[in-house]
């Protein structure tokens, strides 16, 4: 047991209204469930002085009204608020089922990933499916979602020229992250599949079916049951 | 309905309200205008509310009918304002009846201006906002920049108190511009040589400079490291990519990111570089936050006491 159990976070300036508190280092579940506790405490504590909070891997970003109190006074509630808080359990988060058409066809670096893993398209499959993952942060377009990790053995790099326009609801990899692309856009990661939930719409209430802490698992489907969930295959 | 007819958007017009707030944790950005000040005094001249959706326009080039009666104003950069053909006044409320054609010329100083109109356009809110995103596709009609035939909903108004800004008071797109930056962030990445670098150098806006960030070039800058773990980006952040030229980050913004950061730009600051175009040079002062605080609070005291003229 070491510093995890020390709830207070390293608090830095980032701008004239703007604090960023940072729980650990790197990529781990434990940091991001401390992110989240923090999320819930200070939305609380700073609630009259509040405008924005990013909360992402090991960090959050917290935005304040710098005309209602001033970066010192902040410092302090954040500080009161995050030791009053049990350093109890964190949340589990929610478990989030997300189905994922795997194949060649869906998804088209799949074949040359599973060659350079040394490992059969249908074992790649099986291993990114068996994986529980975690939402440790969600940005670059509205509603897309960090996931970590993913097996080091089918973790892969961004492909070198990224594409022009990667279809909506790609599941993809990149390093030892993986997501689902919530909408048309240029990307880079490595394509494997495609996943038949919106994970951003803007008429839906909640606009996007996970948040930051869920618990991801992805479940298999086969190219019928794709289409009758509403997946499309350009 | 009854609103404005646009005939011809211009290069980049968008609506936009004050930004959208609270939605960082769904991925959505702030959005809302470059210049806070010029958008604050579009309303405030009308006698509108600060949030009130207005137009910001870049470079120029706009043309609208209006299809009720209402009044306009146009602060901001120094675009040549026309109504029914006959040149009017900047920074100050004009009556315009249904029919009636509203030109906005090219800029010759400063590069965005801000149309605003009687109790503001009345366009339906999208995640508590109506500021344009294009980049998000959210706000504004359509998530898009102004189109030509596009019709912007207003309300109509009549026999109201409007404004001027006297022209002591309007602010000067021409002057140099020393930018105002807290450092912060990942600070100690950056060695007290490239720090004083930065500091001292003069750096030119780039032409990719739009509403995300704007792209500097000078000095190269050399951080310690490449890369961080990716965490929240606040508006105003100086993140210093691997080429070492400084890009300053926005309204559209994306809400984290794995650069390396010097520090932040004041947001009365970020104000004035996006008023400058490509070729621009400037510089940069470094400030503490509680030095940026006092300023922001002056700032805001110089608004409330500052009174337009009544017309």
């Amino acid at each position: 047991m070491s510093q995890t159990d020390n709830q207070t976070p390293r608090v830095e300036i980032a701008g004239e209204n703007a604090l960023i508190l940072y729980f650990g280092e790197k990529t781990d579940p434990a940091v991001s469930a401390k992110v989240q506790q923090a999320v819930d405490a200070l939305e609380t504590a700073l609630a009259d002085v509040l405008i924005d909070m990013v909360p992402s891997y090991a960090s959050l970003l917290v935005i304040f009204n710098p005309l209602a109190c001033d970066h010192l006074e902040v410092r302090r509630r954040i500080r009161t608020a995050l030791s009053d808080q049990a350093a109890g359990e964190a949340s589990e988060g929610r478990l989030v089922s997300l189905p994922a058409y795997y194949s060649t066809e869906s998804g088209p670096d799949l074949e040359d990933l599973a060659t350079r893993a040394n490992l059969s398209v249908e074992e790649v499959i099986k291993i990114h499916s068996e994986m529980e993952y975690r939402v440790y942060a969600i940005g670059f377009a509205p509603g897309f979602a960090y996931l970590g990790e993913v097996d080091e053995r089918i973790a892969a790099p961004r492909l070198s020229t990224p594409r022009q326009k990667v279809p909506r609801g790609a599941v993809a990899i990149a390093d030892r992250q993986t997501a689902v692309y919530p909408a048309v856009s240029p990307g880079g990661w490595n394509l494997i599949g495609l996943c038949p939930t919106r994970m951003f719409n803007p008429e839906a209430t909640p606009s996007m079916p996970v948040q930051v802490g869920d618990r991801i698992r992805f479940e298999p489907i086969e190219r019928d049951e794709f289409l009758s969930l509403g997946g499309e295959l350009s | 309905m009854s609103g404005f007819k646009v005939l011809q958007p211009g290069l980049l017009t968008l609506i936009q309200d004050a930004g959208r707030i609270g939605q960082h944790r769904i991925g959505l950005t702030t959005g809302g205008p470059l210049d806070s000040n010029a958008f604050a005094w579009a309303n405030r001249l009308l006698g509108n509310d600060a949030n009130a959706t207005a137009l910001e326009i870049s470079i120029g080039g706009l043309v609208m009918e209006a299809q009720c009666d209402t009044y306009i104003v146009l602060t901001g950069a120094a675009m040549p304002l026309k109504i029914n053909g006959t040149e009017q006044e900047g920074w100050c409320a004009h009556k315009v009846q249904a029919g009636d054609r509203i030109d906005v010329g090219f800029s010759s100083a400063g590069a965005r201006a801000y149309l605003a109109i009687s109790g503001g356009f009345t366009v339906a809110k999208s995640f508590t906002s109506t500021a344009t995103v294009t980049r998000e596709g959210i706000g504004g009609l359509s998530g898009e920049k102004l189109q030509q035939g596009d019709i912007l909903p207003a309300e109509p108004a009549t026999d109201q108190q409007v404004y001027r800004l006297p022209e002591a008071f309007r602010p000067d797109y021409t002057a140099a511009v020393s930018l105002r930056v807290i450092t912060g962030y990942q600070q100690d990445a950056f060695s007290d040589v490239q720090k004083r670098l930065f500091f001292s150098s003069e750096y030119k806006v780039t032409d990719r400079a739009d509403r995300m960030g704007y792209r500097l070039e000078g000095p190269q800058i050399t951080p310690s490291i490449d890369g961080i773990l990716s965490e929240g980006i606040c508006h105003g952040a100086i993140q210093v990519p691997a080429d070492g030229q400084p890009i300053v980050l926005l309204n559209d913004r994306q809400t984290i990111g794995g650069y390396p950061k010097i520090g932040s730009m004041i947001a009365m600051d970020t104000a004035r570089l996006t008023q400058l175009l490509p070729g621009s040079a400037v510089s940069f002062e470094e400030i503490s936050i509680d030095a940026a605080h006092n300023l922001r609070c002056l700032e805001q005291a110089r608004f409330a006491r500052t009174e337009p003229e009544a017309l």
